[in-house]
């Protein structure tokens, strides 16, 4: 889809758009919305890479991809040596490609970006990692000779899947203790199936296998065994990659009637345990009218899910504006693109219910901004005598996390921040606790896929400097 | 794995007893805890308060009545089958001192709850007497085991078939007259929690219950086990399953425990339909 320019000196190639399932067909089915792009659309995208001196979008990259080395590649053709070089800084780019923030991190900074639309980094990196896992042709990362020591990463998430994988890979033996049944973490019991297939999720944790790491589900750390029984055991070096898994309620009246869950709840019912499959046991609400109570990306997941499971109207409830809206953008747009309805400046403040203890509808109220905060965001104020009432028989409650205090509790010696979050050494991840490092969101509150990733890496590097000089 | 290595039929079918291989869980439980479980790929998470455990050979002994499609898809598993997933031990555990004369009462299947408690208070030295109740004699179970357990048991049955006629707390308001109660443990059905507890009320004496509303993941995360506990919400996984029982919102626990009945019930037609 190439066009000429307004000078027209030099044919100038225009972003390839991403083929999508349509928005009323997609709005009913769990399947990936993105299809994937052809060689030839991916060949002309990076045709489009000016392939910078000093590339702004690298500075992006919380993990510092080397973008225009592997975009190149991909101009080329050679796709094995493009995913080769992402790899040398990702080691999830399937699932980064599909749920990274591109649009405020490598996209944002684009300079073709600057007077069009930016290179689609995203979706580059989104096909060279499809390509390998259809084509496995790329040499799987070299193994070093082993040290002898021994490493345990509690929590399976982007985080402790990539200590786990830099440490094998440096020839130290890795364990990941994971509490639920399945490892993954939010990619697989918090984002949707239709945003990110989990088999391309479970064939990441599969080539950690191959190279040797072992996994060892069902293992609530804390209660099932802990962190100073695993060092007796024989560990030395122990990272804590246990996400931010406590959800925040609205503390509202009538949040206990049946019909009001958590996101956390309701994602996992229908994500991990697959409740939207009649195969699978598991029950969930299929609501009729649904509501969301908050605008990021979880509260995205949540509406599309519910859209999916049959819904008629399911609408999304935030008190502030628009500008505000913390998801990323291409969720908004699909979410909108599907029926999902927005009700902006509104604050819930009070859940009705029948006879039986089941939500039927949920009282709003009206805010307009005000002055700006701290944070420069303008404050939402209520409108007095501005309540409405709205039907639901379903309302999922997503406005954030919390520091799941499982862990951290049973652990003396483990410095916490005020929000019960972990205190960890920024350029190590190093914690006051002697060999135990930690990072992702159970160091900075919920954030990405990406930084949790990225403080993987840095604490992988610190705990192989340990191992092998020592503290 | 999680064999199954010895499996019982109590109360003509309808409960069932797994003692089950799990040895990380076993060295580490103790008493008031619960396990979840899983039994196949498409299976529910299921939590299970532990009835005994046993750290030397390794095993966990779970007891469960058959409701619903998962506990009816316990029930098929033999000797030697295996549960896919067990996960614990979670909650936190009974806090086990020496208060005095504690009396312990259990129906139906929460005597199984009640049993490794019992012991661990009668352990702990106090003087233990037990109360159990059940619709009809068939259907009450451990008796034996409860005997052992405590210094005294006293047995109930609705209809009168076996032991005293009439409920459990019939026979608890006897021993509270007595005086000197320091503690009751109250450990069943949700409605005997709530009667047990309406009544150690008005005899100001500490009553501990022990709560299963729905869970998912057993450990904090989701927030689907909250229960309503002096006004303030708790979740049963962690800060329970143990409270305190005269401050339990038990009505809204009842509502929140039918939250998927009518699904429930369709699947456990097709179940058993598909056994057929
Ligand atoms: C619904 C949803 C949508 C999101 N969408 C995006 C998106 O589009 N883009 C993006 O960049 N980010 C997104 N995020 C945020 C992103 O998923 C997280 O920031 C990231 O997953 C954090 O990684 P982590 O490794 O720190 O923790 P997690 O992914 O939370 O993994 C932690 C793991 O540790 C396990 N665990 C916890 N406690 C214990 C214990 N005691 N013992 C053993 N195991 C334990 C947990 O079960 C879990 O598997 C989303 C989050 C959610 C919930
Ligand atoms: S900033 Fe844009 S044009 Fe420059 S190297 Fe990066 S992707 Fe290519
Ligand atoms: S079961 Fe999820 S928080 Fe208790």
């Amino acid at each position: 889809m190439a066009g000429a320019d307004k000078k027209g000196k030099k044919e100038k190639i225009l972003r390839q758009p991403m083929p999508e399932q349509e928005p009323a067909v997609r709005a009913k089915n769990f399947d990936e919305v993105p299809l994937g792009q052809s060689a030839e659309a991916a060949m002309l995208e990076a045709a489009r890479c000016l392939q910078c001196k000093k590339p702004a979008c690298v500075k992006g990259c919380p993990v510092e991809v080397d973008i225009p080395g592997f975009i190149d590649f991909v101009k080329a053709g050679d796709f094995t040596a493009a995913i080769s070089r992402v790899w040398e800084k990702n080691s999830l780019p399937a699932v980064c490609g599909r749920v990274c923030p591109q649009e405020s991190q490598c996209e944002g900074l684009c300079i073709v970006g600057k007077k069009g639309e930016p290179v689609a980094i995203g979706n580059l990196e989104r096909f060279v990692a499809d390509y390998e896992r259809k084509n496995k042709k790329a040499a799987l990362p070299a193994i070093a000779e082993s040290t002898g020591k021994k490493v345990a990463v509690i929590g399976s998430g982007p985080s402790g899947l990539t200590v786990a994988g830099d440490l094998i890979q440096k020839g130290h033996e890795v364990t990941i203790y994971e509490a639920f049944h399945k490892p993954g973490g939010v990619l697989v019991y918090g984002i949707p199936e239709f945003r990110l297939p989990k088999e391309i999720v479970f064939s990441e944790v599969e080539g950690l296998e191959e190279m040797g790491v072992k996994l060892d589900c069902n293992n609530v750390v804390g209660r099932t065994v802990s962190l100073d029984e695993l060092f007796e055991e024989g560990y030395d070096a122990i990272y804590l990659g246990v996400g931010a898994g406590l959800p925040t309620f609205l503390n509202i009246p009538g949040e206990n009637l049946i019909g009001i869950l958590s996101a956390n709840e309701y994602l996992t019912r229908s994500n991990l345990m697959k409740a939207y499959r009649s195969e699978y046991d598991t029950p969930i609400i299929k609501g009729k009218n649904v509501i969301t109570l908050g605008a990021g990306n979880v509260a995205m997941d949540s509406a599309r899910t519910a859209l999916r499971l049959g819904a008629e109207t399911s609408r999304i409830v935030y008190r502030r504006s628009r500008e505000e809206v913390p998801a990323r953008q291409a969720e908004v747009h699909h979410a909108e693109e599907e029926g999902v309805e927005f009700f902006f400046l509104t604050s819930p403040v009070e859940f009705l219910g029948n006879e039986k203890g089941r939500l039927t509808g949920m009282v709003g109220l009206k805010m307009e901004l005000g002055e700006p905060d701290a944070s420069g965001r303008r404050r939402p104020l209520a409108v007095e005598g501005s309540e409405f009432e709205l039907d639901c028989d379903l309302a999922i409650i997503s406005v954030g996390a919390g520091a799941n205090p499982l862990l951290t509790q049973s652990t003396k010696e483990l410095e916490l921040n005020k929000w019960g979050y972990i205190v960890a050494d920024e350029n190590t991840g190093k914690t006051s606790k002697k060999g135990v490092w930690a990072g992702g969101d159970i160091v900075t509150g919920s954030a990405t896929v990406i930084l949790a990733m990225g403080a993987g890496r840095l604490a992988a590097d610190s705990i192989h400097d340990y191992l092998t000089l020592g503290w | 794995m999680f064999e199954i290595v010895k499996r019982e039929e109590m109360s003509g079918g309808t409960v069932i007893l797994n003692e089950i291989s799990a040895p990380l869980i076993a060295k580490k439980a103790k008493p008031g805890q619960f396990v979840i479980l899983k039994a196949n790929e498409t299976g529910e998470r299921i939590p299970l308060t532990m009835a005994n455990t046993d750290p030397e050979k390794g095993t966990i002994t779970v007891i469960y009545m058959v409701v619903g499609k998962s506990t009816a898809l316990f029930k098929d598993l033999k000797v030697g089958d295996i549960y896919q997933d067990v996960i614990g031990p979670l909650g936190e555990p009974t806090h086990l001192e020496k208060v005095g004369k504690v009396v312990c009462v259990g129906g139906g299947t929460g005597v199984a709850v009640l049993h490794p408690i019992t012991r661990g208070l009668k352990e702990a030295g106090n003087d233990v007497t037990c109360i159990i109740g059940a619709r009809t004699k068939d259907l009450l179970i451990l008796e034996k085991e409860m005997k052992a357990a405590s210094h005294d048991l006293k047995v109930c049955t609705d209809d009168g078939t076996y032991g005293h006629h009439g409920f459990v707390t019939d026979v608890m308001k006897k021993l509270l007259d007595e005086g000197d109660v320091k503690l009751v443990v109250g450990i069943g059905p949700v409605p005997m929690m709530k009667a047990v507890s309406n009544i150690t009320k008005e005899y100001n004496v500490k009553t501990l219950v022990s709560l299963n509303p729905i869970m998912i993941d057993g450990t904090g995360m989701c927030g689907g086990c909250r229960v309503t506990v002096g006004g303030k919400t708790k979740f049963a996984c962690v800060d329970g399953p143990e409270f305190d029982g005269h401050k339990v919102d038990f009505d809204e626990l009842m509502l929140r425990l039918q939250a998927y009945t009518e699904d429930e019930k369709k699947a456990h037609e097709e179940h058993c339909d598909l056994k057929k």
